[in-house]
C-alpha cells in the first residue's frame, strides 16, 4: 500500500475531518494561507467566512450549545487572534466545548515581534481548559485529538492550538496517521460520584420538608435533562434553573418555579430562601444566583453535585459534597430512591407546596399593558413565544431584553436557550443564532438582542446573506443601553450617564436591506402579532424585525443588592 | 497558615506559566516557588509556599490538579514532611565582627564558601525559619546580599510523591 504523505496544513484538516468536524467558522489571513489552501482543495468540511473572528467564536459557541457537539473556529495570527479572544472567554466561563486554531508567525520570528505575532498562548491562558503550541506537523494529528478530548470532557472548556506558519509548509510531507484514542497521564475525568456521599445526600434529600431542585447549565451541558425530570417528577420536588440552565427542567411543568436569581421569579427565589434542603445540580453558586453569601438560604442543607471539583464549596460551602457526571449520579440516585425504604415526607411536602402556591399567586411576570398602543418588551418576548409554538432556538444579547427573553419565553427543551450567562457579552447574539441556524438548517433560529448589543457584531449580516442563513433578530429597540439606564435609574437618581443615543440610531430596516435582507418595523401593539406572523412567515429569508418597546421599562423581580435571595423589588414602587 | 505545595509538573514549554498564571489570576499568593527538573526527564517538581485558610488551600490545590500539565501534587504540611532552603549571604566582615559572623555561622552549622579581607560569603541550608533566626542573629553585621532558593520538601517515611 502506498503510504499517502500530507503537508502540515493538509494533516489538520484531515484530522479535523477523522474526528467528526463538519463546519469551521473562520476568517484568513497570512499565517493561515497554507491552511486555507488545504481547505481549497477538500469538500468534506464546510468553512464559513465570518465578517469578524469575535463573531466566528459566538457562531461556533452557538453551534456547541445548540448540538453539545465542539465549535471550530480558525483564525490568523495576531489581530485575529485577538479578535477571538472574547468569544473564547465567553466560551470559557459558560464551559463550552471549542477549539480554537489560531495560525502563528514562523517558528524563527516567535520573539521577534514579527509581523502579526502575538503571545497567542500567553494572552488566552487564563481563558482556556488547555492550549498547545504545535512544534511539529507529525504532532498535529494526536494535538488534534487530545484537545477535542480536553474541550468535551469532564467540565467542557475552550481549547487553543497555536500553529507557527511554516509548520504547515506545504512543500514539506509527512505521514499520517490519526490516533483512535487517547490518554493523558494528567487529566482524568471524573465518572461515577462517591456511592457512600449519594447515599448521604438522598436520606437528607428524602427527609427534607422544603426541599428544592436547583439545577444549572451543567445539566444542559451534561446532558441530564431526562434523568433530572424523572427526578423531579419521582419526588414531587420543586425545580428552578439558573439563566445557563432553561429548557433543562419544562418550563410549562408544574413543578418548575421559573428561573432564580438576580431576575428570578418570586416564588423561586422565596423557596430557595425557605427551604430546609438544596439539591445544586451542575449549578457554581453564582453572585447572581445567591446575592449576598452570607444570607444565603440560612436554614438549609446543601447537597451539591457537580463533575468539576473546584465548583464545589467555592463560595457556597456544601454538606454533601458530590464529585461525578450528572447522568451517573443521577442514575445512582434514582436507583437508591426506589431501592430506598424511605419515602417522602408527603404531609410537609403538601404544606411546602402550599406556601408556594401563596408565592406564585403573586403572579410577579404578570404584565400591566402600557397602554396608548404602546409595546411593553415582555409582550414581544410572550408573542414570540406564542407564534413560534415555544419550539424555537432563542440567542440573546446582554440586557434587558435577556433576561424578558428568559423570563418570558417558557423553554421545555434544553439546548434551545442559547445566551452569555458568565461573561455577559453583548454582541454574542446574533453570530450565535447563526451557528445554531448552520447546524440546524431547518430549525428556527431567533435572535433576541437590544438595539445596542446587536450593533456590536451586526456586520454578520453579510455572512448571513453569503450563506443563506434564514436567522429571524428580534430587537427590543428602547433606543438605550436599558440594563444600564435601569441602573442608573434605580442606583444614580436616574443620571442617565452615557446610556442613551436614541438621535443617532440607525434605521434598521434599510440596513437590512442593504445587506439584502428583508426589515420589518413595529411601533404599535395593535400590529405586534400580525407583524411578526408576517415576518417569521418568511422562512428562508433573514428578517430583521425591529420592535419599538416602552423605553421606561424596568426588568423585575430583581434582587436587591447585599440582601438575601428572599429580598427583591417587585417593581418600581413595590419590594419584599 | 503557610502551606508547602509540591508539584509534579509536565516538563513542557509554558507549563510553568499556567501555575504562576493561576496564582495571579485567582488572587492566591506565593511566598516562594522552586522548580526544577527530576530524575524523570519529562517531569519537573515545583514546590510552592503559599498562605490561606483550609478554604483558600482547598481552592488552590483543586484549581491546580485542573491544570492539565499538572501531573500529581501534595500538600505537604498536611503529613510530616522535611523542608529546606539554602541562602547565600554576603556580609561585610571586618574587625570584630570577623570573629563573631564566623561564631554565629558555626553555631547554625553554616559554611562560609568564600573570603575576601572584608567580605564572607556564608551559606546556610535549613527549614525557612531557621534562615531567618540566622539573619536575626546577625542582624549586627552589614548585609550586603542576600539570596535565597525558596523552599524544596519532601514527605517523611514511606509517602512518596511520584507517578
Ligand atoms: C461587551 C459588553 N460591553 C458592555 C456591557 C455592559 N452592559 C450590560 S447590558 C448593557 C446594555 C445593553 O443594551 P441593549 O443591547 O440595547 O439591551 P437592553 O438592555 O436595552 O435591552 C451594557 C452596556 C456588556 N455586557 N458587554
Ligand atoms: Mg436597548
Amino acid at each position: 500500500m502506498k503510504v499517502e504523505l500530507l503537508s502540515g496544513g493538509e494533516i489538520l484538516i484531515r484530522a479535523l475531518h477523522d474526528e467528526g468536524v463538519d463546519i469551521i467558522y473562520g476568517y484568513p489571513g497570512g499565517a493561515v494561507l497554507h491552511i486555507y489552501d488545504a481547505l481549497f482543495n477538500q469538500d468534506k468540511i464546510e468553512h464559513i467566512l465570518v465578517r469578524h473572528e469575535q463573531a466566528a467564536t459566538h457562531a461556533a459557541d452557538g453551534y456547541a450549545r445548540a448540538t453539545g457537539r465542539p465549535g471550530v473556529v480558525l483564525v490568523t495570527s495576531g489581530p485575529g487572534a485577538t479578535n477571538a479572544i472574547t468569544g473564547i472567554a465567553t466560551a470559557f466561563m459558560d464551559s463550552i466545548p471549542m477549539i480554537v486554531i489560531s495560525g502563528q508567525v514562523h517558528s524563527s520570528l516567535i520573539g521577534s515581534d514579527g509581523f502579526q505575532e502575538t503571545d497567542m498562548i500567553g494572552i488566552s491562558r487564563p481563558i482556556v481548559k488547555h492550549s498547545f503550541m504545535v512544534q511539529n506537523p507529525e504532532d498535529i494529528p494526536m494535538i488534534v485529538k487530545k484537545a477535542f478530548y480536553i474541550a468535551t470532557t469532564g467540565r467542557p472548556g475552550p481549547v487553543v492550538i497555536d500553529i507557527p506558519k511554516d509548520i504547515t509548509d506545504p512543500n514539506k510531507k509527512f505521514k499520517y496517521h490519526y490516533p483512535e484514542s487517547v490518554k493523558l497521564r494528567s487529566y482524568s475525568v471524573p465518572s461515577k460520584g462517591h456511592t457512600g456521599q449519594i447515599k448521604k445526600a438522598m436520606e437528607i434529600l428524602l427527609a427534607a420538608k422544603r426541599p428544592i431542585i436547583y439545577t444549572g447549565g451543567g445539566v444542559v451541558q451534561g446532558n441530564g435533562s431526562d434523568l433530572l425530570k424523572e427526578l423531579a417528577r419521582l419526588l414531587n420536588y420543586p425545580v428552578t434553573n439558573t439563566l445557563m440552565g432553561l429548557g433543562a427542567y419544562p418550563a410549562t411543568d408544574r413543578q418548575f418555579l421559573g428561573m432564580l436569581g438576580m431576575h428570578g421569579t418570586y416564588e423561586a427565589n422565596m423557596a430557595m430562601h425557605c427551604s430546609d434542603v438544596v439539591l445544586g445540580i451542575g449549578v457554581r453558586f453564582d453572585d447572581r444566583v445567591t446575592n449576598n453569601i452570607s444570607k444565603f438560604c440560612p436554614g438549609a442543607k446543601i447537597l451539591h453535585v457537580d463533575i468539576d471539583p473546584a465548583a464545589i464549596s467555592k463560595t457556597v460551602s456544601a454538606d454533601v459534597p458530590i464529585v461525578g457526571s450528572i447522568t451517573s449520579v443521577l442514575e445512582e440516585m434514582l436507583q437508591l430512591i426506589k431501592q430506598s425504604d424511605a419515602r417522602v415526607d408527603t404531609q410537609s411536602l403538601d404544606l411546602w407546596w402550599q406556601q408556594i402556591e401563596g408565592w406564585r399567586e403573586k403572579d410577579c411576570l404578570k404584565v400591566t399593558p402600557a397602554g396608548n398602543d404602546v409595546i411593553k418588551p415582555q409582550q414581544v418576548i410572550q408573542c414570540l413565544y406564542e407564534i413560534t409554538n415555544g419550539e424555537a432556538y432563542v440567542s440573546s444579547d446582554v440586557g434587558q431584553h435577556q433576561m424578558f427573553a428568559a423570563q418570558y419565553y417558557k423553554f421545555d427543551e434544553p439546548r434551545r436557550w442559547i445566551n452569555s450567562g458568565g461573561l455577559g457579552t453583548m454582541g454574542f447574539g446574533f453570530p450565535a443564532a447563526m451557528g445554531v441556524q448552520l447546524a440546524f438548517p431547518d430549525a428556527v433560529s431567533v435572535c433576541v438582542t437590544g438595539e445596542g448589543s446587536f450593533q456590536m457584531n451586526l456586520q454578520e449580516l453579510a455572512t448571513c446573506m453569503q450563506y443563506r442563513l434564514p436567522v429571524k433578530i428580534v430587537c427590543l429597540n428602547n433606543e438605550a443601553l436599558g440594563m444600564v439606564k435601569q441602573w442608573q435609574d434605580m442606583q444614580y437618581g436616574g443620571r442617565y450617564s452615557h446610556s442613551t443615543y436614541a438621535e443617532s440610531l440607525p434605521d434598521f430596516v434599510k440596513l437590512a436591506e442593504a445587506y439584502g435582507h428583508v426589515g420589518v418595523r413595529i411601533e404599535k401593539l395593535s400590529e405586534l402579532k400580525d407583524k411578526m406572523t408576517e415576518a417569521f412567515a418568511l422562512k428562508d429569508r433573514l428578517v430583521f424585525i425591529d420592535v419599538l418597546v416602552d423605553p421606561m421599562e424596568h426588568v423585575y423581580p430583581m434582587a436587591i443588592a447585599g440582601g438575601a435571595m428572599k429580598d427583591m423589588y417587585l417593581s418600581k414602587t413595590e419590594r419584599t | 497558615m503557610r502551606h508547602i505545595i509540591s508539584i509534579l509538573l509536565e516538563n513542557q514549554p509554558g507549563a510553568l506559566s499556567r501555575v504562576v498564571g493561576l496564582f495571579s489570576q485567582r488572587n492566591y499568593n506565593i511566598e516562594s516557588l522552586t522548580v526544577a527538573p527530576t530524575d524523570d526527564q519529562t517531569l519537573s517538581r515545583l514546590t510552592i509556599t503559599t498562605i490561606g485558610d483550609d478554604r483558600k488551600i482547598e481552592q488552590i490545590t483543586k484549581h491546580l490538579n485542573k491544570l492539565i500539565d499538572v501531573v500529581k501534587l501534595v500538600d505537604l504540611t498536611e503529613g510530616a514532611h522535611i523542608e529546606r532552603e539554602l541562602m547565600l549571604i554576603k556580609v561585610k566582615a571586618t574587625g570584630a565582627q570577623r570573629d563573631e559572623v564566623k561564631r554565629t555561622t558555626d553555631i547554625f552549622r553554616g559554611q562560609i564558601v568564600d573570603v575576601t579581607n572584608t567580605i564572607y560569603t556564608i551559606q546556610l541550608v535549613g527549614t525557612s525559619e531557621k534562615l531567618d533566626s540566622f539573619l536575626a542573629a546577625i542582624s549586627g553585621t552589614t548585609v550586603l546580599e542576600v539570596a535565597r532558593t525558596g523552599v524544596s520538601g519532601i514527605s517523611r517515611g514511606e509517602k512518596v510523591l511520584n507517578v
